[in-house]
């Protein structure tokens, strides 16, 4: 069997709806929520603030410090134990480089900034909804950025490329499967994340990367018009 | 010829096309990419002319030279103080820019300010790495007692103050209340306990709408519901107080 017809009624290009809103948190410095279909990823900005400990301090740039973070029930089986394991700190760390390129930090040497990503609830992609929301939050932050990054996940469902792969299709048994999270600065089209678990061919890859940032395109209005929806004059 | 991509007073993202072509200059706040003029935060554009600009709606404080602050001593050392100032970075007062009495080497200087304190300064210096010095001599700088204490942001504390104090002084004259408004957002009111709690819902009022015009006349006619008094309409005060 093929896999010829998506199990949610999806055409192959398309997202799960997506909702965003900023300024869900009111203490933080910026906030944002990106929810894509079941996934919803929440960030929070603090800072730039004073770092701690001080050999961790450059006094060239602040840094960036992101924290992912999934919540104890957010998982679609069993509990997820909560704390940081070997996966939360490997996506913390590559969304911490999804996000630096287009970053700032200059004026504010030997400061940080955080960032904590929390998902409540997730269905495959939660990577790319926690980059999403956390650069909505730093734009948020009112920091020096020169893009905001916007990211998807592509992928091969058997013969096919899809967008936006969901769980189901994250698991799909009865042929090869290959889950591609893309993230990238929308405006001059560069790439900041490319990961892949699972296998493509090369023609494969190129024709998914070309879906994505076609994605990512439509993500990314997505995103703006969450940013001036807060600030807009009502 | 260069083409504007956008409307003066539009709120725009980061990384979002400005203009095109040379015929306008980047201000702060935007970069030229090639001959494009790109956003380079969240702001609100502010075309002057051929210039383009962003002013900043949101962000933490970013510590000026000149800036009246309110901050809280920290710390106290051998020949100053160190205080918090509501930014990324924290400030130091030495003794000599504290006050103009003769203090004896090793006194104890607790006396003057203490740690919890809450001071009005003016950062004399900041410097590339944002190491900060303050000063406590001037008018109006002088350490807070009593009152309290609120947060706001301070992007928007240009419009609670208002066209040379005259928002601050008409909440001033309404309520009764003493306040000192920090560049760094932090505010310090004192007064009847229900007036300073007109004041704080007036200022929050202010933060909120800060981007609306008429915004003087609509605070005023807050006031005048709150306190059931007529409101003097603010007079221009030459010094932030």
């Amino acid at each position: 069997m093929t896999y010829s017809k998506r199990l949610n009624d999806r055409k192959m290009d398309e997202l799960r709806p997506i909702e965003a809103k900023v300024g869900v948190i009111e203490r933080a410095d910026g906030s944002a929520m990106f929810k894509i279909g079941n996934t919803w990823a929440y960030a929070s900005v603090y800072g730039p603030r004073n770092l701690y400990p001080k050999f961790m301090q450059d006094p060239q740039s602040g840094i960036l410090r992101v924290n992912y973070n999934m919540m104890p029930f957010s998982g679609s089986g069993e509990r997820v134990r909560p704390g940081a394991n070997r996966r939360a700190k490997e996506i913390s760390m590559v969304s911490e480089k999804a996000l630096l390129p287009v970053l700032d930090l200059k004026e504010f040497p030997n400061s940080v900034v955080d960032v904590f990503i929390e998902l409540p609830q997730t269905e495959a992609g939660s990577r790319c909804a926690g980059i999403c929301a956390a650069s909505m939050a730093l734009a948020d932050a009112g920091l020096n950025m020169k893009d905001l990054v916007a990211a998807v996940s592509v992928g091969r469902v058997d013969d096919k490329l899809l967008v936006d792969l969901d769980y189901s299709e994250e698991a799909y048994e009865d042929g090869p499967v290959a889950d591609i999270p893309i993230a990238m600065m929308p405006q001059s089209g560069k790439i900041t994340l490319l990961q892949m678990d699972g296998e493509v061919t090369k023609e494969d890859l190129r024709k998914a990367i070309g879906m994505g940032k076609e994605a990512c395109g439509r993500i990314y209005e997505v995103m703006k018009k969450a940013l001036k929806e807060k600030y807009e004059v009502q | 010829m260069g083409k504007l991509l956008i409307q003066d007073k539009e709120i725009v993202v980061p990384g979002e096309i400005i203009a095109e072509g040379m015929d306008h200059l980047p201000g702060q706040g935007t970069y030229r990419e090639g001959d494009k003029i790109i956003a380079g935060r969240l702001g609100l554009a502010n075309v002057e002319g051929r210039a383009v600009k962003l002013i900043a709606l949101s962000g933490r404080y970013i510590p000026k030279r000149n800036d009246t602050i309110i901050c809280q001593v920290i710390d106290v050392g051998f020949s100053g103080w160190r205080v918090e100032t509501n930014s990324a970075y924290s400030a130091m007062l030495s003794v000599k820019d504290a006050t103009s009495e003769f203090i004896r080497r090793g006194a104890d200087i607790t006396h003057y300010f203490n740690v919890g304190d809450y001071l009005v300064a003016k950062i004399t210096n900041v410097t590339s790495q944002k190491l900060i010095d303050i000063s406590t001599k001037g008018p109006g700088l002088r350490k807070l007692h009593g009152g309290r204490i609120i947060q706001v942001n301070c992007n928007k504390v240009p419009r609670i103050i208002g066209k040379a104090g005259s928002m601050v002084s008409m909440i001033k004259n309404a309520t009764g209340c003493r306040i000192t408004v920090g560049q760094n957002g932090l505010v310090w009111l004192e007064g009847e306990p229900k007036s300073e709690y007109i004041a704080i819902e007036a200022i929050r009022k202010i933060e909120q709408e800060a981007h609306l015009s008429g915004l003087t006349d609509r605070v005023k006619a807050f006031l005048e519901e709150k306190t059931g008094k007529k409101v003097e309409p603010g007079v221009e005060e030459p010094e932030l107080r």
